[in-house]
């Protein structure tokens, strides 16, 4: 494709959110709706009329250089929402811990205000890191430049299109309710049309690697933005009831829309904060240790364990319900194997460390990473526990299961990548390093102690209100009422707050350590290594 | 398979991903749609009534099932609490299912009934006036809002697109419906048992008989789940998984 045509031919797809947003904005009924059309009209607007300057202008030359301004917002996307996703979280804790501070009006309660925070983190949060990551890797590794100088801002605006439409529609209940997934309709299009965008992007760049194979970090980035694409368009297919409104109602119902949901669901884990993550970790582990991936054939085995098995564990989710049984125990079986591959990829990056284990002392990153793997090889093995059915009914429902995601989420996802950040922040910004080693060791206690104290109150709670829930007296009749078990929950709700904020504190003291890292002043040019090899002219 | 191979082919690769990762959807999800036994025969299901689906998306739109299940398991522990464990046939209509994750509050599944509709007004307005150590949120502003019914017979038509069997003159009437089963003094109780069948609950469900409010329709929602199936004329084979 020449140049102009593919200009011509993103121009022609921005048509469809064009008008999209025109739509909504002109038959649109309800406000935050219509302000919604207005944000996807203008982003789709500026994005064409950009285009046509650049269509207008001369072929620019291409230096033979990485395509780095883009990774650059990324950071900075990532770490604001990261603030914002964290900051969040906390008032939730806190709400729970001192009711009042709902506040009782529409805006501020609990339940409107939890999937702001689920989604400033995973997708805010995890997902800018990870295409930010995933440009970055994708360009070393093949030692070439991204395949276009348009697109890669194209999928950073419209991915964070979506992420805004998502968290600002919450508080207005703008929402269908299915976790993880609660955007509506319109919303959902923007990120399919971004998502498409972002695949096709990085295939093209991965075919004009200069090395003959593909490395193993790609596989897991690739893995994550196929198994995402798949998983949302099949978990989102509603009926929007008219233009006027926000409101869908999707098409599956019940039993299957349940299956369907924690299909996606568990996976959202499996793909985005799993694969993703794991890319991560096969590129900036080896790189900053200075050490090469342990094994090679317990990566394949590890990429396509977790590639086959993760899809059929969502049913874990559905013990004892009206799902039937055999899927349950199907579901069991699958999520006790993955074990497997899981533990494989957590021996795969320690053992990585052979040789460099004095890193881990004195080089916070590398502890950051290293602490990473140790929650990840925790959660997995915590997780492939509670999908055992009569663990389950000790854990389900119960604090226990949010411990568990958040030992996975503050542990392995957000560690692993600060380590990343603060190795990829340097380089790209061609630093000498990050600005503090004491502020970057500051984040790693603080973060690890907010992660124990949450998790450590998490589990006790969750373990004791089950406990509560399932104590007889001897008659035969409960012992303990339902609000008797959530007076007991109160001390720990109390923990659970302190240590998030001790996990927010931190990620704000990295947060200024990367800004005055940026701040710093310019390393000179490092020479043919750091450069893409020459291309071919297309 | 020689993996050297793959590695080198980029899109090979990612047909490679997506044919592996939907094995795993294929074999558990889609005999859901087709195999019988999946969901039950379940004598007394039906639609929502409008008042009810209005109350079900208001129920979507608070996040309630962030705290909440519907879910009562086949536990002892939970069958004992909350009543008969659920059958797949009661969240049959439910477009999405509020099955819940989470039970930071008691499980609803079977709320209906349980308490008065002067109960679920005050506990919903202020929890702790009514529950003292709840860490709920109040929702007072339900009862200063009026139900928006404009888009009633759109939304019954979205919920047919997506197989829910309403009739042509249950869609025609739904802003009427809704309004008249929060209105005993409307005296159209045979029309709306004539739509929807013996078992809908006719009342002024806010105690505010001057307006249907979004609170008439969170309430009418909450008092009908986990009340429609009739466990007596159940044939237990059904159930029995």
């Amino acid at each position: 494709m020449t140049r102009h045509s593919a200009l011509l031919l993103q121009f022609l797809v921005l048509i469809i959110p064009l008008l999209l947003g025109l739509a909504i904005l002109g038959w649109g009924r309800e406000g935050a709706y219509v302000l919604h059309g207005w944000l996807i009209a203008g982003a789709a607007g500026w994005g064409m009329t950009w285009l046509l300057d650049k269509m207008n202008d001369d072929a620019p030359e291409i230096p033979l250089e990485y395509k780095d301004d883009v990774i650059k917002w990324g950071v900075l996307a990532c770490f604001a929402w990261g603030v914002i996703g964290f900051t969040i979280g906390d008032v939730l804790a806190w709400q729970l811990a001192i009711p009042s501070l709902n506040g009782d009006m529409f805006w501020s309660n609990f339940g409107r205000i939890r999937p702001i925070h689920t989604t400033a983190v995973i997708f805010g949060f995890g997902g800018n890191a990870l295409i930010a990551t995933s440009f970055y890797v994708v360009q070393r590794t093949s030692r070439a430049r991204l395949a276009s100088e348009t697109l890669p801002w194209l999928v950073f605006v419209g991915y964070n299109l979506f992420v805004l439409l998502a968290v600002t529609g919450y508080p207005f209940g703008i929402t269908q309710s299915k976790e993880y997934a609660e955007p509506e309709w319109y919303a959902d299009l923007v990120l399919l049309i971004t998502w498409v965008a972002y695949l096709y992007l990085y295939l093209k760049t991965l075919s004009r690697r200069a090395e003959p194979h593909i490395y193993v970090a790609n596989w897991y980035y690739l893995g994550f933005i196929v198994v995402i694409a798949m998983l949302h368009v099949v978990n989102n297919l509603a009926m929007p009831i008219s233009i006027a409104l926000p409101k869908s109602y999707p098409l599956f119902s019940g039993v299957q829309d349940a299956m369907t949901q924690w299909w996606y669901g568990h996976n959202a884990v499996g793909f985005l904060l799993t694969a993703g993550f794991l890319g991560m970790m096969y590129y900036f582990l080896p790189k900053a240790a200075g050490r090469p991936i342990y094994s090679y054939r317990m990566s394949i085995l590890g990429f396509w364990g977790i590639t086959f098995l993760y899809l059929w564990a969502g049913s874990h989710h559905l013990h004892y319900t009206a799902l039937p049984d055999w899927v349950q125990y199907l579901g069991m079986t699958m999520s006790i194997i993955l074990l497997v591959p899981s533990w494989g990829s957590v021996f795969n990056g320690l053992l990585t460390l052979n040789g460099a284990w004095d890193k881990v002392r004195t080089d916070p990153a590398i502890r950051f990473m290293m602490v990473a793997i140790l929650f990840y090889g925790l959660s997995t093995f915590e997780g492939s526990f509670l999908a055992i059915r009569p663990v389950n009914t000790l854990s389900h429902y119960t604090d226990w299961t949010v411990g568990h995601v958040h030992a996975g989420a503050l542990g392995w996802v957000a560690f692993i990548t600060f380590g990343a950040m603060y190795k990829m922040v340097p380089w790209i910004w061609k630093r000498d390093g990050v600005y503090s080693l004491r502020l970057e060791a500051w984040h790693f206690w603080l973060a690890l102690m907010g992660t124990l104290i949450y998790v450590g109150a998490m589990w006790n709670s969750g373990i004791t209100q089950s406990l509560m829930w399932q104590t007889y007296e001897p008659s035969g009749a409960f012992t303990y009422a339902f609000i008797d078990t959530v007076d007991a929950m109160i001390p720990y709700y109390w923990m659970r707050a302190i240590g998030g904020f001790l996990y927010l504190l931190g990620a704000l003291i990295g947060s200024y350590n990367i800004y005055m890292t940026v701040r710093g002043a310019r390393l000179p040019d490092e020479g043919s290594d750091a450069k893409p090899l020459a291309h071919p002219a297309e | 398979m020689d993996h050297a191979k793959l590695e080198r082919n980029g899109i090979a690769f990612a047909l490679a991903i997506l044919g592996v990762a939907s094995i795993g959807g294929i074999i558990e999800i889609a005999p859901l749609f087709t195999i019988e036994n999946t969901i039950e025969e379940a004598p007394g299901m039906r639609p929502y009534t409008p008042l009810e689906l209005a109350g079900h998306n208001i129920y979507v739109r608070e996040g309630c099932y962030a705290c909440h299940s519907q879910m009562v398991r086949t536990l002892r522990s939970d069958v004992d609490r909350y009543g008969h464990f659920s059958l797949a046939a009661e969240s049959m209509y439910d477009h999405p299912h509020q099955w819940g994750s989470k039970r930071t509050g008691p499980d609803l599944a079977r709320v209906g009934q349980k308490y008065s509709d002067d109960w679920h007004v005050a506990h919903l307005a202020a929890p702790r006036a009514v529950v003292q150590g709840s860490v709920m949120p109040g929702y007072p502003f339900l009862s200063e809002t009026r139900l928006d019914t404009r888009y009633f017979s759109e939304a019954l038509t979205a919920q047919v697109r997506v197989g829910v069997p309403y009739t042509e003159e249950q869609i025609a009437n739904a802003a009427k419906h809704a309004a008249w089963q929060a209105d005993p003094e409307a005296e159209y109780e045979d029309d709306l048992i004539d739509a929807y069948g013996d078992k809908v609950q006719i009342r002024d469900f806010d105690g505010n008989p001057n307006m249907v409010s979004e609170m008439d329709a969170l309430v009418a929602y909450l008092q009908v789940l986990g009340t429609l199936v009739d466990f007596d004329a159940l044939n237990p084979e059904e159930i029995a998984r």
